[in-house]
């Protein structure tokens, strides 16, 4: 087993435990489905009383989830479409506030990807800077750091693209871009969603090589992916989801086996 | 471990370690771990938000320069878009309605062009603030940052649009007369208990606007009621004078925080304007209003900081 390989020895050190974590969506929307103005005005006539009465839909995304993840440990995130796991992942960073249980960590856990502080109507090089201070790093981090960011990203190969705004990129340089700024920081906890598979076949090396050496510098990995494959590369230990529920924990072989069975169901 | 008690779930036992028979709060607690997500305290807040200080300034720009990038005359539009504001209000209310009312005649553009730059700043930092947080979800799912940064980058984004107004206003005062002298020089203290004022209103609308993604359709019009309401257009006193109000109606309305700072900008810009237009106490009003605004804004911001990005 997984755990037992490497963690014989005392020195198992948790930096992320789950405590049965359960993460409730709300949802603005009538139970009809239809957002028409008499729907909505009977909703908030019926105000006072409980969420249900009042139309707002609750999606119950992670019911009950307790592990212990060991410093060391490279942990994959299976299921299918809508089964938690991103939601999972959210929690465990402390990005959405948990409706019952708790997760405790060892430092700050940090998602890797930094989209959403991008801007499309700025240059390459402002993005830089922008995506590296919103991830936390310093402003001198961020030079030091700089030529290196944007000679992974490729982007410059085929003309001086960096000062350019974003909006000019083409969708696979975009998506070049905003990996090279989000793996360009350290991490304690790492916790990767699908970013294996971005850019052409050279970049997806050359990522998947970034990903490898972050994870030798982070303490934990999680990663979530359809790709089995990259499962197998990355992980010796997975969690496996389903309707939110946390259906098998184990080494990799053992669960990718069980999941393999159930999907070709 | 043997923690996942879940029905289905394939349980993976660990030797026998040292850890057995710790509960997940005994065994957190053992290894120094702390709570996901949870909210700092006061003073651990402060620290952090200093600590992104650059991430804050870095937004607000970036904001301001994305806002007319698409525009072919560019970042000229951040003085030409106050300057035809100006316009439109001085075509109405001075021309049109005639609102001049107990203002000398060559001051009123100059009062005019002032009061509708200010409280341009306070309106467009309560929108930018009910939208701070509902608008930039996808930024609070995503990384991690003290919440407050994002009001605060906004409001610092319209102080900076309200820089490039001060340029349009100080052609506007040369032009009519007004020179520089030593009152200028209480501009800065003005707007930056302005500052103060509309950052704590940013917060509280951020959080309310986090809860009540309605407020952004709501606020428009609460906000021109306040315009109306605060002498942007008119002086208050004389707008009043022969009206039959209560006399505390006047002085309630000139101790409104947004008619407030328009006056101290007033009086230290337009010669004219001179303290006999002035409530009094007017400073301390001013003060008063930005500490109880600023301090209480942050702490209601801070109260729910842990759970914004839900749902």
């Amino acid at each position: 087993m997984a755990e037992e390989n490497d963690g014989t020895k005392s020195g198992r050190v948790p930096t992320v435990i789950a405590d049965d974590l359960h993460i409730v969506y709300r949802v603005n929307a009538g139970r009809s489905g239809k957002g028409s103005a008499t729907a909505a005005l009977s909703r908030i006539l019926r105000r006072g009383k409980d969420d249900e009465a009042r139309g707002v839909r609750k999606v119950h995304a992670v019911r009950g989830v307790s592990f212990v993840a060991y410093r060391g440990e490279a942990i994959g995130l299976i299921g299918s479409n809508g089964s938690g796991k991103s939601t999972l992942l959210r929690a465990i960073a402390g990005l959405l506030p948990a409706e019952r249980g708790k997760v405790y960590t060892d430092g700050q856990p940090s998602l890797l990807g930094v989209n959403a502080a991008l801007m499309n109507d700025l240059t390459g090089e402002r993005n830089v800077i922008l995506g590296g201070l919103a991830m936390g790093m310093s402003r001198e981090e961020i030079k030091a750091r700089y030529q290196e960011i944007v000679d992974f990203s490729g982007i410059n190969e085929k003309g001086d693209f960096i000062s350019l705004p974003m909006r000019t990129y083409s969708s696979g340089m975009a998506a070049r871009l905003r990996f090279s700024i989000a793996a360009a920081k350290d991490h304690d906890v790492l916790m990767i969603d699908e970013a294996l598979a971005t850019g052409d076949r050279k970049f997806q090396k050359r990522s998947e090589a970034r990903i490898r050496e972050l994870r030798k510098q982070a303490g934990t990995v999680f990663l979530v992916s359809h790709n089995n494959k990259s499962i197998r590369d990355t992980c010796d230990r997975v969690l496996w989801l389903e309707r939110g529920e946390l259906r098998m924990d184990g080494p990799t072989d053992e669960v990718l086996k069980e999941y393999e069975k159930f999907t070709s169901k | 471990m043997s923690e996942t008690t879940h029905d289905g779930t394939v349980a993976v036992s660990a030797p026998v370690s040292p850890d057995e028979g710790l509960t997940s709060a005994e065994l957190a607690a053992k290894y120094g771990l702390s709570v996901s997500g949870a909210r700092p305290s006061l003073i651990e807040y402060v620290r952090q938000l200093w600590g992104r200080r650059h991430f804050i300034m870095a937004f607000s720009q970036a904001k301001l320069t994305a806002q007319y990038s698409q525009a072919k005359l560019g970042q000229l539009w951040q003085v030409a878009t106050p300057l035809l504001n100006a316009a439109v209000y001085f075509f109405i209310f001075g021309l049109l309605l005639d609102a001049k009312r107990g203002i000398p005649s060559d001051v009123y553009v100059p009062f005019l062009v002032t009061g509708v730059f200010v409280f341009t700043f306070t309106q467009s930092s309560v929108l930018a603030g009910v939208r701070a947080i509902s608008g930039n979800l996808g930024l609070v799912r995503a990384l991690h940052f003290p919440r407050a940064s994002l009001p605060i980058s906004f409001s610092l984004q319209q102080l900076q649009q309200l820089l490039f107004s001060m340029v349009v206003l100080v052609a506007v005062m040369l032009a009519f007369g007004s020179y520089p002298d030593w009152s200028w020089l209480l501009i800065g203290p003005a707007l930056l208990l302005q500052f103060v004022f509309n950052t704590g209103l940013a917060l509280i609308f951020a959080r309310m606007g986090s809860k009540t993604p309605d407020l952004a359709q709501l606020m428009p019009f609460v906000l021109r009621t306040w315009m109306y309401a605060s002498g942007v257009m008119f002086s208050i006193p004389a707008m009043l004078a022969d009206k039959d109000v209560p006399g505390w109606l006047p002085d309630l309305l000139q101790w409104n925080p947004a008619a407030v700072y328009m006056d101290l900008v007033r009086f230290a810009m337009i010669d004219e304007y001179d303290s006999t237009y002035l409530p009094p106490h007017i400073w301390a009003v001013g003060i008063g209003w930005a500490l109880l605004i600023g301090v209480a804004g942050f702490i209601y911001f801070w109260k729910a900081e842990e759970r914004y990005g839900r749902g």
